[in-house]
């Protein structure tokens, strides 16, 4: 499955960020495990990007990564990263986030992981409004177990297991999310990179719950069964139907239909983060019966 | 405040007594999910925690509770979760996973009358079996059953001394008996107490040179136990799986690297059981009937065995204060002379099998005093002495 041998360096000139990766720090080269088509070599490079601009230190940012396809994501990455069990991401990086209030883990999820089995993990994520980093790989399917509808597959999709088009509506993630009351919330796709890097070095920054909902193609499962064969076709796909939340906001139900929001849907810093309302509980009980 | 042990003689409720234990042992960081009978746990360990700059989370259930718990192990903190039965069904994919990642962590199960949602504030000893075999693939865990109240104070700095020894996930097997009785605990001095437990290891040393999980020492081919890999630090792997790896945390496809894994973490345990299980025995030289038992019913056991004495049966009393690993060696030799074993469990014959497998070895029969949501009363006991003898 995997080709682990080393592209030699005469045939392609070195990547600027490969130094960065665990890939280049584990085994000296660039290994690349995706599909062609596949959008997450576009997200690692902006979160590769995202690293350098913040010039912080990966010790201190550790990627906790779920189980789907974005697991190999985790090589392209500066690392330290831990692939957990599937769907249980986010509190496992609570856990780690409140043990040691210095590390800010930036969770890296997939639309099975995140919105299906750990959908009740991310929902009380974003309600706790502990200081982690969620970013959600939506590729609308299931594709490192081959192609089986997720929830965020698109009604009428064809997948392994709707093969006469899947029949339930899929959940938006963004409006979970904004329910939830994470207070970072932002959607955008591969075909936005520039935009996307941005948004990562926000949602860092951020102090809070931060949650970007990255639309990235699924080209050998999704694409291929769905009139969208080839890569171009995808991205345009993705291009033609991105709305802005501007324009969005003058377009009716009816238009919307089908269609993705892109931008910066929520940012509030006015909400106290989960850690900091743990020192003040320190304080009350350490001050009881003292006086 | 009380400051980190709240020293004294008290009556305690058993609950209150683990989670006194637990944070006399440095314990830290606790995620639960109500659940009767363990609720008291929790209760007690979100008023104590922040005392002493710990965290109490409440998570959104038992799987988020035990991931998160993981993770804060993960980061340096001495963490434990505290569970009923369908509870601990819901935890064992961590459990399994902790075992393959050599997490220290705490478990406590107080195990109520099942199988189901059973009856949920009667006792019961039905995840006997589900501490041992409940995840997927093999793994070793220790597991402590505690019978008074005091016990349940003093298991529980055990449980995480062994936890941070073996890098294991250790199982209190407390039943709903126990946790909700009020007997007399006393806790030691903090000093007493701190001779006692044993301190997280930190890596030290060049971390290129640092192996994160457990190896074969190169030159006496033993098995060696570092000290946990920590998040935030430089001694974190720069990947690690939950998938099979090697003693650098990296994945592994090949098929002996998974036989490797697992000779690991079950042979770390299997090679040490003579200094991991503990047994308390009582008039078992010239006894031809030994009635052996675990948990709360080693309570009416004795009871049991000291009536039938009385009567002049040579009956002696053997109790399994570790359940898991399986003391076969050390329980094989205490029975040796006895013919006839009476195990009195509350469920329906689950560690009754094991102690079969071992007493068949030594020509003796083995009978079982079943029960369910409810200790045996001390002539049920009798009266099984008196038929089988």
């Amino acid at each position: 499955m995997v080709n682990l041998k080393s592209t030699s360096k005469e045939e392609i000139p070195e990547h600027p960020l490969l130094k960065l990766t665990t890939s280049s720090k584990m085994l000296g080269s660039y290994i690349n495990f995706f599909c062609p088509g596949c959008g997450y070599g576009i997200i690692a490079q902006c979160i590769n990007r995202a690293f350098v601009k913040l010039k912080i230190d990966p010790i201190k940012y550790p990627q906790i990564v779920g189980i789907g396809c974005h697991s190999l994501l985790a090589f392209l990455i500066p690392g330290p990263a831990m692939m957990v069990l599937h769907g249980r991401a986010i509190p496992f990086a609570t856990g780690i986030r409140l043990a040691n209030p210095e590390v800010k883990p930036i969770v890296i999820v997939g639309d099975g992981d995140c919105l299906s089995i750990g959908t009740n993990h991310f929902v009380h994520g974003a309600r706790r409004n502990v200081n982690i980093t969620v970013l959600l790989m939506n590729n609308l399917i299931y594709g490192m177990t081959g192609g089986q509808s997720s929830p965020t597959t698109p009604t009428g999709s064809r997948t392994r297991t709707s093969v006469y088009g899947c029949v339930e509506r899929s959940i938006d993630a963004v409006e979970l999310a904004k329910t939830c009351g994470a207070t970072y919330i932002a959607r955008w796709t591969t075909a936005q990179p520039r935009l996307l890097t941005k948004a990562i070095i926000e949602a860092i920054q951020h102090k809070g719950f931060s949650f970007i909902d990255i639309i990235t193609p699924c080209m050998t499962y999704f694409g291929r069964f769905n009139r969208k064969a080839k890569p171009a076709d995808m991205y345009r796909w993705l291009k033609s139907n991105s709305v802005s939340l501007h324009h969005a906001e003058k377009m009716s139900v009816e238009e919307l239909k089908s269609k993705i929001i892109i931008g910066k849907f929520v940012e509030r810093k006015d909400v106290s983060i989960l850690y900091e309302e743990y020192e003040k509980i320190f304080k009350r009980a350490q001050g009881r019966g003292e006086s | 405040m009380r400051g980190i042990v709240s020293s004294g003689t008290y009556v305690m409720l058993g609950n209150h007594a683990i989670a006194e234990g637990a944070i006399a042992a440095g314990c830290r960081f606790c995620a639960g999910y109500p659940i009767t009978p363990a609720s008291e746990i929790i209760e007690k360990m979100s008023e104590r925690l922040p005392e002493v700059n710990g965290i109490f989370i409440q998570m959104e259930d038992e799987i988020a509770s035990i991931s998160s718990v993981v993770g804060a192990s993960l980061a340096g903190a001495k963490a434990m979760t505290a569970t009923s039965g369908p509870g601990f069904s819901l935890m064992q994919e961590w459990i399994s996973a902790a075992c393959a990642l050599e997490v220290p962590l705490v478990i406590v199960d107080v195990q109520r009358g099942s199988p189901s949602t059973g009856q949920v504030s009667e006792p019961q000893q039905g995840d006997v079996m589900q501490a041992r075999w409940g995840g997927n693939g093999d793994y070793e865990v220790i597991a402590l059953a505690p019978a008074t109240c005091q016990e349940m104070f003093d298991f529980a700095i055990d449980a995480f001394n062994l936890s941070e020894i073996y890098r294991v996930p250790v199982i209190i097997l407390a039943d709903a008996l126990v946790s909700h009785m009020r007997e007399k605990v006393v806790i030691p001095k903090y000093n007493e107490i701190r001779r006692k437990v044993v301190e997280r290891r930190r890596p030290d040393g060049d971390p290129k040179k640092y192996i994160p999980y457990t190896y074969d020492d190169p030159n006496t081919g033993e098995l060696r136990i570092p000290p946990p890999p920590q998040f935030g630090t430089k001694y974190y792997p720069l990947m690690t799986w939950t998938a099979t790896r090697d003693e650098m945390g990296v994945y592994r496809e090949e098929p002996e690297a998974n036989l490797t894994l697992i000779r690991r973490i079950c042979d770390k345990i299997r090679n040490n059981v003579n200094s991991i299980v503990r047994l308390q025995t009582m008039f078992i030289d010239d006894a031809d009937l030994i009635v052996v038992a675990y948990g709360t019913p080693a309570r009416t056991a004795l009871r049991a065995v000291k009536e039938v004495r009385a009567k002049g049966i040579k009956a002696g009393f053997l109790r399994l204060v570790t359940v898991w690993p399986f003391g076969e060696k050390v329980v094989r030799k205490t029975i040796r002379k006895a013919k006839k074993i009476v195990v009195p469990e509350i469920n329906y014959g689950q560690l009754y099998w094991e102690i079969e497998r071992v007493a068949s070895k030594e020509d003796a029969e083995v009978f079982l005093v079943p029960q369910a949501s409810k200790l045996h009363e001390p002539n049920e006991i009798v009266r099984k002495i008196l038929e089988v003898y």
